[in-house]
């Protein structure tokens, strides 16, 4: 009798992963494994050469995505992946480079770094996963956490507005900007795949749960809770102005490709003057 | 060698005349490559000299580098016995190295009988009161650190035997002339000349002190 075997210890994509490494250090419930999954395939879904890609991340848990993917990969110092990458990017154009990290990371203490790169279109793809929170610190609030919505230091409700960070992208000189939910992981694995392959600052945010802290905090306390959340409030809608797609506390998170246009980006090509 | 660069105000609004040299006349000396394959290669195993041999990006090696402590795959480790040995090879590289690292500057200290040890524009002040005092007759030596660290102990070890003392005069109350009373280890004595800032030491304290190290 012919019998079929499935190995449940391997996963189709351990080739480009860090196996080594495993298992991560992420929370049951976290977004972080499978963002880190729609990544790869759409990295795959490019075509570009691998060995030229370098995966730079910040710190806090998304900072810790460029450990666990078998690239040239770079934990920096906490807020500085933009700015390393740019170094990276300058030294050797040939590379693509993409920046891995979290919303603390990139929007607050990274935040110059962030409005600088776009400012000057620099050629590189700068994911920013969005849980709200600083997760591995203990749940404090952050620049994106909604007003109202309560975490470990704000426990009467956020009383600041938070950043809307495709806005900011976008304000900044993104010349592609979307976002995306991680309940919905055709769109943003093709999301990763148009950034990757955009010339010029390309932008995606991937909003995510943490049922550990900020869900625990907002009534939806599991991970599982976190994404049927996200399937509610979930408003797919392309092209919409990036200064309209702000998140509020149970208010409709607006998802979709807000900017792809052309733009000259640096490094330029072939001389000072252009691309 | 990885470099720490101390600015200083003075750096920040002066102006010097830099040379570069032509580029067939600078030593450009590149970081050994790994020359294992991809598969094989450890980032941080050092070689004999305590220096990994370091791949480029973009090279296929599709290596890791965390800022936290980390092992010879360059995954982060977070305990003691990663902590003690990454920390030891990197202090072990520089010391072992330190004659290579450090730069001095010295003036006179053969015959000096005092000698001031200073750096940044502290040193260029200690000019003038050096000027000063040799005017004087006294026989003063300059010793300018460009390098603090590696700390030159071994030449202050030296100088103390043959001098009275040393003047270290700083902008600060007092952190390279502790440096230096360890290193003259009780033969002679250090006098402190500290200035908390605001502006750059007045000559003339530092010409008190060393009309005070000869008496």
């Amino acid at each position: 009798m012919k019998t079929s075997t499935i190995e449940t210890d391997k996963h189709p994509l351990d080739a480009y992963l860090r196996v080594d490494r495993l298992p991560h250090i992420w929370c049951p419930g976290c977004g972080l494994g499978l963002i880190v999954n729609c990544f790869i395939r759409g990295l795959l879904g490019t075509g570009l050469d691998l060995d030229k890609v370098a995966l730079v991340s910040g710190i806090g848990c998304t900072g810790r995505a460029a450990g666990y993917i078998k690239l040239d990969s770079f934990h920096t110092t906490h807020g500085r992946a933009v700015a390393f990458g740019i170094g990276l990017k300058l030294a050797n154009p040939e590379l693509k480079v993409v920046v891995f990290s979290g919303d603390g990371d990139l929007a607050a203490i990274g935040g110059n770094h962030l409005i600088h790169a776009g400012r000057r279109n620099i050629d590189m793809t700068v994911i920013c996963v969005n849980n709200f929170t600083y997760g591995m610190t203990g749940g404090q609030l952050g620049p994106t956490t909604p007003s109202n919505a309560r975490t470990t230091t704000s426990r009467l409700g956020n009383i600041e507005k938070p950043f809307n960070i495709p806005n900011l992208a976008a304000a900044s000189g993104a010349v592609y900007v979307a976002r995306w939910t991680a309940a919905q992981i055709h769109q943003m694995e093709n999301a990763f795949r148009e950034a990757l392959v955009k010339r010029g600052f390309s932008f995606v945010e991937v909003i995510s749960p943490c049922p550990t802290y900020y869900g625990r905090m907002n009534n939806q306390p599991t991970g599982l809770e976190q994404m049927r959340y996200y399937r509610r409030k979930r408003v797919v809608k392309n092209g919409a102005d990036p200064s309209e797609v702000g998140i509020g506390l149970d208010g409709p998170i607006i998802t979709g490709k807000f900017v792809d246009i052309e733009l000259p980006y640096l490094p330029a090509q072939g001389g000072s003057d252009g691309n | 060698v990885p470099v720490l660069v101390m600015s200083e105000a003075a750096v920040g609004h002066m102006y010097e005349k830099v040379v570069i040299p032509p580029v067939n006349q600078i030593e450009i000396i590149c970081r050994r490559k790994p020359t294992v394959p991809p598969d094989e290669y450890l980032p941080f195993k050092p070689d004999a000299d305590l220096v990994p041999p370091m791949a480029n990006t973009g090279d296929g090696y599709r290596f890791h580098v965390t800022g936290l402590t980390h092992d010879e795959r360059g995954y982060p480790a977070m305990n003691a016995e990663a902590q003690d040995k990454l920390i030891r090879r990197l202090v072990d590289k520089i010391e072992k190295n330190k004659n290579k690292i450090t730069k001095l500057e010295e003036d006179g200290i053969d015959n000096a009988e005092v000698v001031v040890c200073s750096y940044g524009v502290s040193a260029r002040v200690s000019l003038v009161a050096i000027e000063r005092a040799r005017n004087d007759g006294i026989r003063v030596g300059m010793l300018r650190l460009i390098t603090v660290w590696p700390f030159p102990e071994d030449r202050v070890r030296e100088i103390a035997k043959k001098v009275k003392a040393f003047v270290v005069p700083e902008i600060n109350y007092g952190q390279i002339a502790l440096e230096v009373e360890r290193c003259a280890g009780g033969m002679v004595k250090t006098i402190l000349v500290p200035h908390m800032g605001g502006s750059v030491h007045n000559p003339e304290t530092i010409l008190d002190a060393i009309k005070q190290a000869v008496k």
